[in-house]
């Protein structure tokens, strides 16, 4: 019998279990439940007693009885040592302690012998909490948007701590905030307009870098290599550095609050990420399909249009969906270039309505959420283009 | 023959590559020169509209006698601080409508009164006035007279065009800018960020490189703060940190983790104390560093998850052969093999950093000890209306920039192509 890693299996595994159990406490009192009190000490002695049982037990019953009858006293003891708490609360004590359990099933009196078991545990928690942890720390902000556009100024005044979505309201008052913000403040127009600069910088960044990107692939001529490094520097020049200059000219020019305006810029500032990523597609087409369109009279025109672009369709969807991202999310040119609320787009729309300190909280939220929707909506459908996209186009966001 | 070949293949590539380079040169190479022309330029947000000459039209009835009308025009010059030279002014009449004592400026003809105004000077303000009277002495429309816009030109300096330069912009961003501090906050904020997104990277890819149920969906997970449009993540956690209605505040009074709320984008300073040693801590600043690190750290993830896929399974194999701890695979197999990616995205990121403004912008403004050189150009260019000191700090940003890629390029350029 080894002490030391059973000594450390225990704090580990307990201290594992009293975070998980801390954050659902956490989550529930965001649904309205009042707990003062995280408890920590009392969790983690009776979290020491579980593994500590689960490790003599062994195998001397069944693992699917053992788990099942361990949790249930935990979830006993818990419910003792804590204050009143509704049975859904206890269900889910309950069944984080099934899902600890059935992770403690590899370790045994026998396993904890083995070479390096403490640092295999530490990893092994590590692990489980890091995944925890991150999923937490990532996904509670977007939680806290949309739930928070679904409450009322009232709602959150009372209790800053209830979130819970009251589900017997009408759809209408339940959508209330939305409904305010398309009416009053005008987002069905900021929505098309956000929607008509992104998809016309997807078009013309496509037009533009389709052809130079081929140029650089495959064309010998004069500067190509200084234009290939070039695209790299350029990328790394921040959008800041620009915005003097562009302003000063744009105003001159009678650019400013124009979406073409809007346009010229996102399109110019995507461009060398797109062709630094269609250019890299298009090396990896052999060149025997292009010298075959060469022998049948084809132009680079033809070639272009009928070869390169139906067999890189993948890649010029990848860069399409991820310059439509950039243009969605841009914010700084928007910021600088549209005072009139006529032309805005929806980022500049809810920084728009930010500044204005009598707009409760849930409008700005609701538009945060729909602004978040679509980005996250096609991130999610074609995840797999857009990470190879991603990854390609490394250093632009 | 092959020759002209390569001469039109060279051809060919010029017509394509010749649009997206025009168009790139524009927008983005040519700022960054007119940076320099601007910042040693002594000129003001309100300088750089040209001066227009503008008229506003009024129509009133002089008596009961509709035939008879009086127009005024309320003359001015649009800029505070420049003079318009040679003020051309243009309006027409109806049919039969035809002005009486005219001004000796003007004249009239084919129905078209055209006036030779002179010189304005800044701020010039006047009445113009003229009679009108129809002809056959019919009542005349005033709609119709109110519609018809008078057309102005003339001639003004484009102060941005000007030949006169100055060094007061630069000397007043090194000297009364608090530039020490300022640089010093760009740094850490750039560093920590840059640091911290890495580090996090770096776990997060190690844990989904584990076969654990469920890891394409937590690598997308992964990626949302990323992915997400700035605004409404600066707005979120904005609101989750607020002191007064703020979750996160609410949840650690709650569980009597601390007394007061914090306010941790308000605040310059909070004082720790570790161990008997006080220390003061740049909280909002902190705070800033974290949002940024939790919105960056994905790319840093995907990159190195991309390089850990990669190394052969059967190195570990081996190093299960010869017994070695989970600690000396990750120091022995895993950090050698992604100490290449670890140094490119450290530079590209720290480029990034250096340079991000939305971020701050949304959260603080620049306030509590925030101001980073982006976030002065804004500040300097549109808050003080200062364009040309807003440029001095973007030549600045200009120059730090250009010193780290040569570092970059100098120590892992090499590599940046193997990538």
């Amino acid at each position: 019998m080894n002490f030391k890693s059973l000594a450390i299996f225990l704090i580990i595994s307990s201290l594992f279990l009293t975070c998980i159990l801390s954050i659902w406490k956490i989550m529930s009192t965001l649904q309205g439940l009042i707990f003062t009190n995280l408890n920590v000490t009392p969790i983690f002695l009776i979290s020491i007693l579980l593994s500590l049982a689960f490790v003599f037990i062994g195998n001397k019953i069944n693992h699917l009885i053992k788990i099942f009858s361990l949790s249930f006293i935990f979830s006993i003891l818990y419910f003792y040592f804590n204050e009143a708490s509704p049975y859904w609360y206890i269900l889910g004590v309950f069944l984080i302690t099934l899902f600890f359990t059935n992770k403690l099933k590899k370790y045994s009196i026998q396993s904890l012998k083995e070479d390096f078991i403490s640092e295999k545990i530490i990893f092994d928690f590590i692990t489980l909490f890091g995944i925890v942890f991150f999923a937490f720390v990532i996904l509670f902000p977007f939680y806290i948007m949309l739930v928070t556009s679904f409450k009322t100024q009232i709602a959150l005044l009372v209790n800053p701590l209830d979130f819970s979505i009251d589900f017997t309201k009408s759809l209408a008052e339940l959508f209330k905030s939305y409904f305010v913000i398309f009416e009053t403040y005008n987002f069905g127009r900021y929505i098309l307009i956000s929607s008509a600069v992104s998809i016309g910088t997807v078009i013309v960044t496509l037009l533009f870098a389709i052809p130079a990107a081929y140029a650089v692939a495959r064309l010998n001529f004069f500067g190509k290599n200084f234009l290939s490094t070039s695209i790299l520097i350029i990328y790394m020049f921040p959008a800041i550095v620009l915005v003097i200059p562009l302003y000063t000219v744009f105003s001159q020019l009678g650019l400013r609050n124009s979406i073409f305006g809007l346009l010229i810029v996102y399109t110019a500032t995507t461009l060398p990420v797109a062709i630094y990523m269609l250019q890299g597609y298009f090396k990896s087409i052999p060149k025997e399909i292009e010298d075959a369109g060469i022998m049948d009279g084809q132009n680079w025109f033809g070639i272009i249009l009928k070869i390169i672009i139906p067999l890189s369709l993948p890649a010029i969807a990848s860069v399409a969906l991820y310059v439509f991202m950039i243009a969605w999310n841009e914010f700084l040119f928007s910021l600088m270039f549209l005072d009139s609320p006529k032309s805005f787009t929806l980022s500049r729309a809810i920084q728009y309505l930010s500044g204005d300190a009598e707009i409760p909280r849930q409008y700005l939220m609701a538009g945060s959420v729909i602004v978040t929707l679509p980005v996250l909506f096609i991130f999610i459908y074609f995840e797999k283009y857009l990470v190879s996209g991603l990854t390609a186009g490394s250093v632009k966001e | 023959m092959s020759d002209s070949l390569s001469r039109l293949e060279k051809r060919t590539a010029y017509t394509l590559v010749l649009p997206a380079v025009l168009l790139v040169f524009a927008i983005v190479l040519f700022p960054i020169f007119a940076n320099v022309w601007i910042s040693f330029k002594d000129i003001e947000l309100k300088d750089i509209r040209i001066p227009e000459p503008r008229a506003k039209k009024i129509v009133k009835s002089i008596s009961e006698n509709q035939s008879e009308l009086k127009i005024i025009y309320k003359l001015r010059n649009s800029s505070l601080i420049q003079e318009i030279r040679n003020v051309q002014f243009q309006d027409k009449l109806p049919t039969n409508v035809s002005p009486i004592n005219l001004d000796p400026r003007c004249n009239f003809q084919s129905k078209k009164i055209v006036c030779n105004f002179g010189n304005w000077q800044a701020k010039y303000r006047k009445n113009f006035e003229i009679t009108v009277v129809n002809n056959k002495g019919e009542i005349i429309d005033k709609k119709i007279i109110k519609s018809q816009k008078p057309i102005l030109s003339g001639k003004a300096d484009n102060p941005l065009l000007t030949t006169n330069f100055t060094l007061e912009n630069f000397k007043k961003v090194f000297y009364e800018n608090n530039f020490v501090e300022l640089l010093l906050t760009t740094f850490y904020f750039t560093f920590f960020g840059t640091v911290g997104a890495i580090i996090f990277g770096i776990l997060a890819a190690q844990l989904v490189n584990q076969n654990i149920q469920g890891r394409t969906y937590m690598r997308g997970i992964l990626l949302f703060p990323y992915v997400g449009p700035v605004v409404a993540l600066a707005y979120t956690w904005t609101l989750l940190l607020d002191p007064n209605s703020g979750t996160l505040n609410a949840l650690l009074v709650n569980f009597n983790i601390i007394e007061q709320p914090i306010n941790l984008l308000g605040q310059k300073y909070i004082t720790m104390s570790i161990l008997g040693f006080e220390f003061k801590l740049r909280l909002a600043l902190t705070t800033v560093i974290f949002f940024e690190i939790w919105r960056y750290f994905p790319l840093a993830f995907l990159f190195i998850l991309a390089r850990l896929q990669a190394i052969p399974q059967s190195l570990y194999e081996a190093a299960q052969v010869d017994g070695a701890s989970p600690i000396q695979k990750f120091t022995h197999i895993t950090l050698p093999q992604i100490t290449a990616i670890i140094s490119i995205l450290f530079m590209i990121r720290f480029i990034w950093n250096f340079n991000k403004f939305e971020d701050i912008f949304l959260l603080t403004g620049g306030a509590s000890g925030t101001r980073t050189l982006p976030i002065n150009v804004y500040q300097q260019g549109f808050a003080v209306s200062d364009i040309g000191m807003g440029s001095a700090v973007s030549i600045v940003i200009v120059m730090l920039l250009l010193s780290f890629m040569i570092i970059y390029f100098r120590l892992i350029g090499k590599r940046a192509n193997e990538f």
